[in-house]
């Protein structure tokens, strides 16, 4: 089966700053696809681009298996968006703003509507000028996801939410998938992206550094161990083990880095040892992230260089 | 720390943001002052020669409801009496803008909660905007005052003009700062000061047009205080006191108004709106027209009251321009053939149509600000197509204007066929026969705007050199392929000429063609 999303060495330019350096990007069909990366790295650059509110200059695209430059108002029949900065008409209501929006989409299901509403917490009779900007943030998310469309692109989805609508939010997302919806997710809140994406692609930079699932991502990455042992090791022994990449004190504890293929052989050293205490943990895709952007400096440039030369887009 | 803290701060950074902008409209208004006050001296060298060639205007109901009645039969008399109006309500204006802009506008905008988080008093935004704007007035007073001693009439009179500036500025400095307070949105509080003045005029030119009793309802407007210092006539300034007794109130109820609110918030609670929208809110067109069709009813209005008046001074045009003089300039200005009366008309209904231009291009320019805002991303990003978008404002950007030439036309002709003289039907088909020069405007808007987005306000800038090469170019003797510059300068000579039926086509042609390449342009950039 096609893609969803495909898109190959996409280069944009504003003027003299490149904002997408050979950008690839594959979504595949019922996956929540997180899109990760700091602010200025080219994600919005990126929706845009799929939107056709911008048009590439250079690599190839495909959105549903058309041209999204080329075939924008029709593949806007299939798909709902939610920008990170949602600017709303100040002297319509929320209600009339989501209304306009579905009714542009093809038509607005009053039911699903009422739920959202409902499980959002938004009245739609405020002016929209009144609106706080997570509650114009709500607007958009009604919006988009009353809309019965196979494909959700998602900006920042949840800036300005409290963390009891983000929970909402990422019930409506699942809900979303169960129905075989496919959504890209582009986020820097990691927890976010690793609760709800099935894969995730990191961008740095205008280009994709890592795209995988999270168990692959992992793979490639350390877990933690810590232990209270019965039986004490010197942090320096403890480092000589296969598999382990170091190895310190913390507390009375033995902190472990540990290659996620060696973890079962280190546990059997360890309770040769006689644990007392335990935790093992996987990389949180925080540490993954930040090994993308801590180890590998791109061309030279240190990362926040990197960062800040990007347009805000 | 005291309520008034900041105060100075905030002052300097008013004036830092709007230096330009108050200095240009000062200056603008000082050399109307001047401008008029010469070109009435050159006109009429005596006193003798002003009170026969004025002698018409004291029995014109319709231009004492425009401009107020004459201060005196003399030639500073008359050479202020346009000033006297025209400055109130420019220092008016002036004042309100101000004071609006640095109070309600900031709060709205939520610039100024990040102000007043800091080491800044309750008090100290109004403070500042207040002050700023009564510099403003002052500086504007003082000014013109001395630009018509530069001109050589008499000083009291002059600084009797100061004094018109001043009561009409402070006056609306203190019903802005009420107003500011009493709703949520920069929009409402424009609504409120601006209604204040409407009715304060409204109320005087009733008071001046009417006889006995009625007459003395002119001293309940503020605009009748300012008429009423009557420069180089009676030379009133004693009227300064009212309007300051009345600032002062004003500005007091405006402090007790702010201890009572929030920051923020209006004294009247925004009203919640419908929680759906209504069926046609379903098309990119409905939504222009939810968002447009305000300022259409305004200009509506306004274009149906414009029309009356202009129709009624018309009755008495033949009254005005008894002097050769002003008879030979009228005819110079338009070029106009037939009756002085067509002359008069063609000449007005060409300023209407400007005035056309004007709303047609802030029309199509709402597609800029749709866009710049980023609420234009949230549309195509749905199946609206980009040409479909860009029609939603277009359309109305060309229908708007062309149905206010039609309002025009027909306000024109039926208060003007009044009299007798001028059928409405050619009124009305001269009115129709401005509007290709007016969407020449609009197409010009929507060119820029598909071409060079961040230039689209240049559409502005094109229409006030339109109005400079058709006021100016003839006194500057600019030869007739820069005049021609202007689509206001093909319209022919109606009514009563004839039709410049190949400059209207041209024009056409010229309207679609500028539109058609801004949506092809469109179509065809990133959103920016």
């Amino acid at each position: 089966m096609a893609p969803v999303i495909e898109a190959a060495g996409l280069v944009k330019k504003f003027g003299s700053t490149t904002a997408l350096d050979g950008l690839d990007l594959t979504v595949h069909e019922g996956e929540v696809h997180g899109f990760l990366g700091p602010n200025g790295s080219g994600k919005s650059t990126t929706i845009r681009i799929l939107l056709g509110l911008l048009r590439a200059d250079g690599g190839h695209v495909t959105l549903l298996g058309a041209d999204p430059w080329r075939d924008a108002a029709e593949l806007h029949r299939r798909l709902a968006y939610v920008p990170g900065d949602v600017v709303l008409w100040p002297n319509l209501t929320g209600g009339e703003v989501i209304d306009l929006l579905g009714r542009l989409r093809g038509g607005v299901d009053p039911g699903r509507r009422a739920q959202l509403l409902e499980a959002f917490e938004l009245d739609p009779s405020k002016k929209c000028r009144s609106y706080s900007k997570g509650n114009r943030q709500k607007v958009a998310l009604v919006a988009a996801l009353s809309s019965d469309v196979p494909l959700l692109v998602l900006d920042e989805p949840t800036s300005g939410l409290d963390p009891l609508m983000e929970k909402v939010f990422q019930d409506e997302l699942a809900q979303a998938r169960v129905r075989g919806r496919t959504a890209l997710l582009s986020s820097h809140i990691l927890s976010e992206v690793e609760r709800a994406a099935d894969r995730v692609s990191i961008v740095r930079a205008g280009r994709i550094v890592d795209s995988g699932t999270l168990a692959d991502l992992r793979h490639l990455t350390r877990s933690s161990v810590v232990a209270t042992l019965s039986d004490p090791v010197t942090p320096g022994e403890a480092a000589q083990w296969p598999g382990v990449h170091s190895a310190r004190h913390d507390h009375g504890q033995l902190a472990l880095s540990v290659e996620t293929s060696s973890v079962g052989h280190v546990l059997q050293r360890l309770g040769a040892l006689g644990i007392e205490t335990l935790t093992c943990q996987p990389p949180t895709l925080e540490e993954l992230f930040l090994s993308q952007y801590a180890d590998r400096p791109v061309d030279g440039g240190s990362s926040t260089d990197a960062a800040q030369e990007q347009v805000p887009a | 720390m005291s309520s008034l803290a900041g105060t100075t701060t905030l002052l300097r950074l008013a004036w830092r943001r709007d230096r330009w902008v108050v200095s240009a409209c000062v200056v603008a208004l000082v050399a109307t002052a001047y401008g008029s006050m010469a070109a009435t001296r050159d006109l009429y060298p005596t006193d003798a020669a002003a009170a026969a060639g004025a002698a018409a205007m004291t029995d014109n109901a319709s231009l004492t409801a425009m401009y107020g009645p004459l201060p005196a039969l003399t030639t500073a008399g008359v050479g202020v009496l346009k000033t006297v109006m025209f400055g109130s309500l420019f220092s008016a204006f002036l004042a309100f803008a101000i004071v609006r802009r640095h109070t309600r506008t900031e709060e709205e905008e939520g610039r100024l909660e990040l102000l007043a988080a800091g080491a800044v008093g309750r008090r100290a935004a109004t403070a500042s905007a207040v002050l700023l704007a009564s510099l403003a007035v002052v500086a504007t007073a003082l000014l013109s005052a001395l630009s018509l001693v530069a001109t050589g009439v008499g000083v009291s009179g002059s600084l009797a003009l100061g004094v018109v500036v001043v009561v009409a500025g402070l006056v609306m400095t203190g019903v802005t700062a009420v107003a500011v307070q009493l709703t949520s949105t920069t929009r409402g509080a424009g609504g409120i000061a601006v209604g204040v003045l409407g009715l304060a005029y409204v109320v005087r030119a009733l008071a001046d047009t009417s006889t006995g009793a009625v007459r003395q309802l002119a001293w309940l407007s503020f605009l009748g205080w300012a008429e009423k210092v009557s420069p180089f006539g009676e030379n009133r300034f004693w009227l300064v006191l009212p309007a300051l007794a009345a600032t002062a109130a004003l500005l007091l109820a405006a402090d007790r108004l702010l201890q009572r609110r929030d920051l923020g918030a209006g004294l009247w609670a925004p009203r919640p709106g419908p929680a759906t929208a209504h069926p046609r809110l379903a098309s990119p067109r409905g939504l222009a027209w939810r968002l447009q069709r305000g300022s259409l009813l305004g200009w509506s209005v306004g274009y149906a009251v414009l029309g009356l008046v202009v129709g009624g001074v018309a009755r008495s045009v033949d009254q005005i321009a008894q002097d050769p003089a002003v008879e030979d300039m009228l005819r110079r200005m338009s070029g106009g053939q037939g009756t002085l009366l067509d002359v008069f008309l063609g000449t007005e209904l060409r300023f209407l149509a400007v005035g056309a231009g004007a709303y047609g291009v802030a029309t199509a320019l709402r597609l800029r600000s749709e866009e710049s805002s980023g609420r234009a991303e949230a549309l195509l990003a749905t199946p609206v197509r980009r040409a479909q978008w860009l029609a939603s404002h277009g359309v109305l950007a060309v229908a708007g204007s062309a149905w206010l030439m039609v309002v025009a036309g027909v306000t024109v002709g039926l208060s003007a066929s009044a009299a007798g003289d001028v059928g409405v039907v050619q009124v009305v088909a001269a009115a129709v026969a401005t509007v290709p020069a007016v969407l020449v405007c609009v197409g010009l808007a929507l060119l820029l705007f598909g071409l060079v987005p961040h230039w689209s306000a240049a559409a502005w800038g094109a229409l006030a050199l339109f109005v400079m090469l058709g006021e100016l170019g003839a006194i500057l003797r600019l030869p007739q392929s820069v005049l021609g510059l202007s689509p206001f300068d093909h319209l022919g000579s109606l009514p009563g000429g004839d039709a410049n039926v190949t400059g209207l086509l041209g024009l056409g042609v010229a309207a679609v063609a500028t539109a058609a390449v801004g949506v092809l342009a469109f179509r065809r950039r990133d959103l920016a």
